[in-house]
């Protein structure tokens, strides 16, 4: 296997805080991983990192053997990073079929003037996008909801239009920001096979941000442990459960 | 092919209008004819501001208050060209009648009032558009009166005493086209994947962007698109009037399209439509009051905004399909 994606050194510094430091990790192609770390432990910001939220102060960041870091969030995007918020963030005043549908823009080959002509080829491509967010809410059992304004959908539910939304810019590598976050046993259950099933059907890589233990045990075949911005331990889930650090950070010294 | 009969039919129905508006209002029996024709044209032109800015404040959610400025650069751009290159352009097209002469003229004017105020907006908007909020509103308000200043000191387009001798070029025609042709392109590029991107940024920018959209360059796109209307717009104003004065291209002219567009609904075009008639009508209507006059027009703008806070319309769409969900 080769890594699709690869932290080298990575480290972030915001005034005197290190929020990351020298973080080492790599996704290979086609991963389920997972990273994990007690509150406050820099998760969400290596995601910012990964996504060009914030550009690393030293350190390398490669996609596909390509340094990405310090570009812009868009291009990382149209690179093949796709991610998911902690906190959703929808488009709340547009429809669910819209909200999918933005993600498709900066693959768009029609320009503003067969938008404002309406030429034969813009139309073509309209229906497309149209019929391709449609297939992928089909996937997510949301077509009912097409019309709906994605802030009158239940909670679950939005947090699973996010997951369509980023799978539709076609990523190769998906990040998940706590997508278990708020939800009950069931919820979480159907959300383990739905990441499954991404991962067998859209052949894309995953980078999951999970407090949900039975969620990240279950579903992600390694799995790295960052605590106050540093890479503690690396492996597999069993191992992980019973690495000394792990619990000691997780739960003190004896 | 239907496109085509769209176009040549909805010309036909514009050059009707204008042969039958001038001859009922201003050569017909009706005394106050012209004053009614008048207030056509201004709310035609106040339409195009209004549905220009409402795609860069009430679609993209980018909040500038400067629209005036892209009128002011328009308006003074064109009147130049028609004032300094009329009688050339008109020599080089002697072959033609005078209304011949007179469109290409006019067509000219335009042309280079847009072209002005796209390069006026790409100017300002690839600085500002990075900031947000209250810092886009202070800088656009800036540079609409920067571009009144450098007018005001301008003597070849008169200065402080004001642009004289603009030859009448335009007409209902002209100006009713404009408003087709603004609100057609408005329309339609906000039901498209540009449109869906700006509301995606409208609406939150951090996710637009982690979904693959330059935010910026579609913002600096938004604002060119309304700049260039605006500029047109500023064209049409110019040749009506046959004169053009700063004191037109204050920030409270700014401040009454951001009114239309608010007293509307922020992101409904068919809104910015209804407010730019409204605002036109409205201190007209209340000429009977005399010295009370502008105080029962603030009144009724508060009342407006008290009783009906998201606009006229609110984002309500009276065409079109409707979202089954309820809006905020």
């Amino acid at each position: 296997m080769t890594a699709l994606l690869e932290l080298k050194d990575a480290m972030i510094r915001f005034g005197g805080l290190v929020a990351v430091k020298d973080l080492n990790f790599s996704v290979n192609e086609g991963e389920l991983f997972g990273l994990i770390g007690p509150n406050g432990a820099g998760k969400t910001t290596v995601f910012n990192l990964i996504t060009g939220v914030y550009a690393p102060t030293s350190g390398t960041i490669l996609f596909d053997g390509k340094p990405v870091q310090g570009r812009k969030p868009h291009q990382i995007c149209g690179a093949g990073i796709a991610r998911t918020f902690q906190n959703i963030r929808l488009f709340p005043d547009m429809t669910v079929l819209e909200n999918v549908m933005v993600s498709r823009h900066m693959r768009k080959t029609q320009g503003l003037a067969g938008a404002v002509l309406r030429s034969a080829a813009f139309l073509r491509e309209e229906a497309e996008f149209r019929t391709d967010a449609m297939r992928l809410l089909e996937l997510f059992q949301m077509e009912k909801f097409a019309d709906e304004h994605a802030s009158n959908l239940p909670y679950g539910s939005q947090r699973r239009l996010e997951i369509a939304r980023a799978l539709a810019t076609k990523p190769r590598l998906l990040l998940l920001d706590e997508p278990a976050a708020g939800m009950n046993p069931q919820e979480s259950a159907d959300l383990m096979r739905l990441i499954r099933r991404l991962r067998d059907e859209f052949k894309v890589s995953i980078l999951l941000v999970e407090h949900n233990m039975k969620v990240v045990m279950g579903v992600c075949e390694r799995i790295q442990v960052l605590v106050h911005g540093e890479g503690i331990a690396v492996g597999e889930p069993a191992a992980i459960r019973k690495d000394p650090r792990v619990i000691e950070a997780y739960l003190g010294k004896e | 092919m239907k496109r085509l009969l769209w176009i040549t039919g909805a010309l036909a129905a514009l050059a009707l209008l204008q042969w039958g508006c001038s001859a009922i209002l201003l050569d017909g029996p009706i005394r106050q004819g012209p004053y009614y024709y008048q207030i056509m044209i201004l709310a035609g032109i106040n339409i195009v501001l209004a549905v220009s800015l409402n795609l860069t404040n009430g679609i993209t959610g980018q909040f500038s208050i400067g629209h005036a400025g892209f009128f002011a650069v328009g308006a003074y751009v064109a009147a130049s060209v028609s004032y300094y290159g009329g009688p050339g352009i008109r020599a080089a097209t002697a072959f033609l009648p005078a209304v011949g002469q007179d469109t290409v003229v006019l067509l000219l004017a335009l042309a280079a009032a847009g072209l002005a105020a796209a390069l006026a907006g790409l100017l300002v908007g690839i600085p500002s558009l990075r900031l947000r909020g209250d810092y886009l509103a202070i800088v656009t308000l800036g540079f609409g009166e920067i571009i009144r200043v450098v007018i005001l000191n301008v003597d070849a387009v008169g200065g402080a005493r004001g642009f004289v001798g603009i030859p009448k070029l335009s007409n209902f025609f002209w100006v009713y086209l404009l408003v087709t042709a603004c609100v057609v392109t408005v329309w339609n590029v906000v039901r498209s994947s540009y449109g869906r991107a700006f509301i995606a940024i409208r609406e939150n920018e951090i996710a637009a962007q982690a979904m693959g959209i330059d935010v910026t360059r579609h913002k600096v796109m938004a604002f060119v698109i309304g700049a260039v209307f605006a500029g047109m717009a500023g064209c049409l104003f110019g040749h009506y009037t046959m004169y053009l004065h700063t004191n037109s291209f204050t920030f409270v002219k700014s401040f009454e399209i951001i009114i239309m567009v608010a007293i509307g609904g922020l992101g409904s075009i068919e809104g910015a439509v209804l407010g730019a008639i409204f605002l036109t009508v409205l201190p007209e209507a209340f000429r009977g009051f005399e010295g009370y006059r502008m105080i029962i027009y603030s009144l009724a703008l508060i009342l407006i905004m008290i009783f009906r806070p998201q606009g006229m319309l609110g984002q309500a769409s009276l065409f079109g399909k409707k979202s089954k969900g309820k809006r905020k």
